[in-house]
């Protein structure tokens, strides 16, 4: 359970999220909206890479401003760009790497390693070089190598906005049945077709808090108002 | 060349440990520059020949570790004949290009994390002056994983150049470049506080 409370934060003097309070419970929740309205911040918030300027974030009750640390082992992050959250040269090491300081024995390592590679459809590429993937594939690995370290929520910051349909479909199946809560941010509004619950952020401020049908209604809506002609 | 050409086996040469290879590479290399005579190259060849079969990798891996050098070989081994004679010029260059396939044979036959950890312990009295060795040893995983990022984009920054006809101009590929490395950059170092690698 995320809690928000009171949040607002600004880059320099320029408020970028104001007055945002929600409780984040539900085991599927979208977030939505046009480019700079905040997403992005808002998710960085969750896990502590964005600490807010007034109010709190709480995980679990933890504060991501005073147990960072904390909070990011029960918070895995997602990123769009797979070559950026990809560090060792190969599939098997870059996975082996999330696990570096948990005191696990070599065998059990390799054995974590394989599982999840094998559950991501990745196992026969323990080997290969990383960069050698095509970018879905990539963007599993870096799905793999954050969810080897079992955290109990993961938030993605526009997972599959560089990948192709086939892709982007294969990631999006693969979130569909994890059993930790996730939380995504997405332009891509097929994926939240269902989903009960979908913030839609404009501006800085949440706007809209409901199932998937109304909240991308309202989302349409609000692109469409600012049309030129 | 530098992006993990590391492959898989099960011989002894893939089998023994990551240190002790990097401290035969060390001495090997010692060795053979300090004798640094037709000879010894001959018998460093030979040595590495061997155990490149050892490892399982034919003639043909060999030669495509120390191709890069051709042209640095081709430029230098006539230079050295003609100041210094043959002799010199078959033990400078042979030296370096023996040594160089030793390593690319150690990088063939290891993973790079075991290669890292090797590194991370043997820095590690330089804990006592304030260095972190784990931070020393994902610095180079991170310059080694960069480097076929920077080059993608090297390619792309020539193609969007050339697309819009500046083929000649430095700055229409080297600001893109710029640009793109420190933005990288930027990500990983958000993804990796985001592993919790930093905390
Ligand atoms: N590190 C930063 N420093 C200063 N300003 C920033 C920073 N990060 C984001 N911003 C600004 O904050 C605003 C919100 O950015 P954010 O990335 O949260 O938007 P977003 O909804 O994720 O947009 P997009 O859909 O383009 O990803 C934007 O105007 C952006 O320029
Ligand atoms: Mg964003």
């Amino acid at each position: 359970m995320i809690q928000i409370q009171g949040v607002s934060h600004r880059y320099g003097d320029r408020e970028v999220l104001s007055g945002v309070d929600l409780s984040l419970g539900e085991d599927r929740i979208g977030v939505v909206g046009a480019n700079g309205s905040g997403k992005s911040t808002l998710a960085r918030l969750l896990n502590g890479l964005v600490v807010p300027t007034t109010g709190r974030v709480l995980v679990d009750g933890m504060d991501t401003a005073r147990d960072g640390a904390g909070v990011r082992r029960k918070v895995g992050f997602v990123f769009s760009d797979p070559d950026a959250q990809i560090v060792m040269p190969t599939v098997a090491e870059d996975v082996a790497f999330s696990l570096r300081r948990h005191g696990l024995g070599k065998a059990e390592v390799a054995d974590r390693v394989g599982g999840i590679l094998a559950r991501f459809g990745l196992g026969g590429h323990l080997d290969h070089p990383a960069h050698l993937l095509s970018s879905g594939q990539k963007q599993l690995l870096a799905l793999a190598s954050v969810l080897v370290t079992e955290p109990e929520i993961l938030v993605c910051d526009e997972p599959t906005t560089l990948l192709d349909l086939r892709n982007s479909r294969q990631v999006a199946d693969l979130l569909e049945g994890l059993t930790q809560q996730v939380i995504m941010v997405t332009h891509d509004l097929d994926l939240l077709a269902g989903w009960a619950r979908v913030l839609v952020v404009n501006e800085g401020q949440v706007v809209q808090d409901g199932p998937a049908e109304q909240s991308i209604g309202r989302y349409k809506a609000l692109m469409g108002a600012g049309r030129p002609c | 060349m530098l992006t993990s050409t590391f492959r898989p086996g099960a011989s002894l040469l893939h089998r023994s440990g990551a240190g002790a290879k990097l401290l035969g590479l060390l001495v090997f290399s010692t060795v053979l520059v300090a004798f640094q005579s037709p000879l010894a190259v001959l018998a460093g060849f030979a040595l590495v020949a061997g155990l490149y079969g050892l490892g399982g990798f034919g003639p043909r891996t060999l030669v495509a570790q120390v191709w890069p050098l051709r042209w640095f070989v081709l430029c230098l081994l006539p230079f050295q004949w003609w100041t210094a004679g043959w002799q010199v010029a078959v033990a400078v260059v042979g030296t370096l290009v023996v040594a160089v396939a030793g390593a690319a044979l150690v990088t063939l036959a290891t993973r790079v994390t075991d290669l890292l950890d090797v590194i991370a312990r043997v820095l590690e009295p330089a804990r006592a002056v304030g260095v972190d060795p784990e931070r020393v040893a994902l610095l180079l995983a991170l310059t080694i994983r960069a480097v076929p990022v920077i080059a993608g984009t090297l390619h792309e920054a020539r193609d969007a150049r050339r697309a819009r006809g500046l083929e000649r101009s430095t700055r229409a590929l080297v600001t893109p470049i710029v640009v793109r490395t420190i933005r990288h950059a930027d990500r990983v170092g958000e993804a990796l506080a985001a592993r919790g690698i930093d905390d």
